[in-house]
């Protein structure tokens, strides 16, 4: 029986981190609205987030764009509907691959740095200097990335989805001569609010998931560097996970009021 | 309990001196790992206390329930006769500004300069300085008290192991505290450095008029600096006194001490 009984901890202690974050999901919005505010360190932080990850979401936009053109252009030949080629690659990369695709390549990026650097602040007791002279770590270290992960993917998302869109309409003018003009008419022809407003709401709630719990994770990390090491893996491992849960919860609030 | 019922207690106690620091029946465990099984500690006015206790023992503990870090699962803790499970968060943030800390490991902040590093305690703690509009002057006055004016904007990573807990040194001292809580600062550094760092705590003592509680496991140092010595053994102060009288003791737990 073995077997059973970790899958059963296993649940149990994906209920307890779920309950743990919670509760520090609670002291996050008790801490952003009480004074002192962190003003300079937040732009810091928004600074080192949006630098470190601009070049790997404009390839990956890049990249998007183009596979996605490149793998659906024959099927919409066969049908002999190239001319809808703009518009549906528009609506499928803002809608959702665009969204969801940069936000786990933050995830990688932005979430585990967050877990690593707090988590060996907190193994080096930085943290707990912190503390004792007198700055409510908390607000410093977590308030201020939470809030910039929340301001600043949609930031990126919003570049990553022009960028695919440059990379689509490279390979539509390579293979179809459409030009940059009409190629982009009827993008913005294609795209309603409908689509543009949902899909930026949902990438303010992945920057949150995603800061909230790298510092989760960084915040009670274990001592010693293996618990580095994990914080910053499961950082990635759980936000990852939560970005799919939150897409599919706006996605269905998102068919409510919108009726896709 | 109101001041004067304190102030009134601790000149029973002893006339000359006002008490620092004093615990009371310090309790404090981690589910099975009963570390501190009421251990008492006082600290008098510009006295240096030694506390030795093997790896392990819980003086980090000890230290980190004295400034808040950790609660005590029971005990009375009193820093400058204010109760400190009694104060919120402001007034305990005010304390803080009095009393120094230096860590383990240093615990530099690796993000900042040393700089940085030193301005980083007087960003919160403006009530006791004012609004200070260029710290220039306190950063170089700290940094020069240890010796290291010329790492200002260096990166802790570029520093060494004595340098660090130089920084560290000065990162405590710039708020002028009263009482300065010392958790091993010669650990992991070679006898010279070991020697220059307690010469350090001796200057820093003789120009601040600071009082110390320092912990350590090297007898060393303790011979140097100590006025008076706790044991922690067992989670309880086994033994106390001078380094001299302590020395002289059979017990044999006290022996394992003085090899
Ligand atoms: N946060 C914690 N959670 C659980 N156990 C802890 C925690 N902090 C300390 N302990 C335990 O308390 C005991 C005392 O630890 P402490 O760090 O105070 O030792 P120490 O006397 O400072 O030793 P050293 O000289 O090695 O620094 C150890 O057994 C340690 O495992
Ligand atoms: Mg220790």
């Amino acid at each position: 029986m073995p077997k059973v009984i970790t899958i059963k901890t296993r649940i149990q202690d994906f209920f307890i981190e779920i309950g743990e974050l919670s509760i520090f999901t609670g002291r996050f919005f008790k801490e952003v609205f009480s004074r002192p505010f962190e003003f300079k360190e937040l732009i810091k932080q928004c600074y080192n987030i949006g630098n470190k990850s601009l070049l790997l979401v404009a390839v990956t936009g890049f990249i998007i764009g183009l596979v996605i053109t490149l793998q659906t252009r024959p099927t919409l030949q066969e049908f002999g509907a190239e001319s809808w080629m703009p518009s549906m690659v528009s609506i499928s990369i803002i809608r959702e691959i665009g969204p969801v695709i940069i936000a786990l390549i933050c995830a990688g990026k932005v979430g585990s740095g967050i877990g690593a650097e707090l988590g060996s602040m907190r193994v080096t007791e930085q943290i707990d200097a912190m503390e004792v002279s007198g700055t409510n770590p908390f607000k410093y270290l977590v308030v201020t990335r939470v809030l910039a992960c929340t301001f600043m993917l949609p930031v990126l998302v919003i570049f990553g989805d022009t960028i695919a869109l440059y990379g689509s309409y490279i390979v539509e003018n390579l293979k179809g001569e459409v030009s940059f003009v009409l190629y982009f008419n009827k993008v913005f022809n294609a795209l309603e609010f409908g689509d543009i407003i949902p899909a930026t709401i949902k990438t303010f709630f992945f920057g949150y998931a995603i800061g909230i719990v790298g510092c989760f994770k960084g915040y009670y990390c274990k001592k010693g560097t293996a618990g580095v090491g994990i914080a910053a893996n499961s950082a990635v491992v759980f936000s990852s996970l939560l970005l799919f849960i939150i897409d599919f919860i706006a996605v269905f609030i998102t068919d409510i009021f919108f009726e896709i | 309990m109101t001041r004067e019922q304190n102030i009134s207690q601790s000149i029973e106690e002893k006339p000359s001196k006002r008490i620092m620091l004093d615990i009371k029946g310090l309790f404090k465990s981690f589910e099975d790992n009963h570390v501190l099984n009421g251990f008492n500690l006082k600290l008098h006015e510009g006295e240096n206390l030694v506390i030795m206790g093997k790896s392990g023992s819980g003086k980090s503990v000890m230290i980190k329930c004295l400034v808040g870090l950790m609660q005590p699962d029971s005990g009375e803790i009193q820093v400058m006769g204010k109760d400190i499970s009694k104060l919120n968060q402001t007034e305990l943030d005010d304390l803080r500004t009095e009393i120094g800390f230096l860590f383990q490991g240093s615990a530099l902040y690796d993000s900042m300069t040393v700089r940085e590093n030193l301005e980083f305690p007087l960003r919160r703690h403006k009530k006791k300085f004012g609004d200070i509009k260029d710290t220039t002057a306190l950063v170089t006055e700290a940094l020069d008290s240890v010796g290291l004016a010329h790492t200002m904007d260096l990166m802790p990573s570029e520093l060494s192991g004595g340098m660090k807990r130089r920084v560290a040194l000065a990162r405590t001292l710039i708020l002028k505290p009263k009482i300065i809580l010392y958790d091993e600062p010669t650990s992991g550094l070679d006898p010279i450095t070991s020697k220059e760092i307690i010469e350090l705590m001796k200057n820093i003592q003789k120009k601040y008029k600071t009082s110390s509680l320092i912990i350590t496991h090297d007898v060393d140092c303790a011979r140097v600096v100590s006025e008076r010595m706790i044991l922690l053994v067992d989670g309880i102060n086994y033994a106390e006194g001078s380094f001299k009288e302590l020395s002289e003791l059979s017990d044999k737990k006290i022996r394992a001490f003085f090899k």
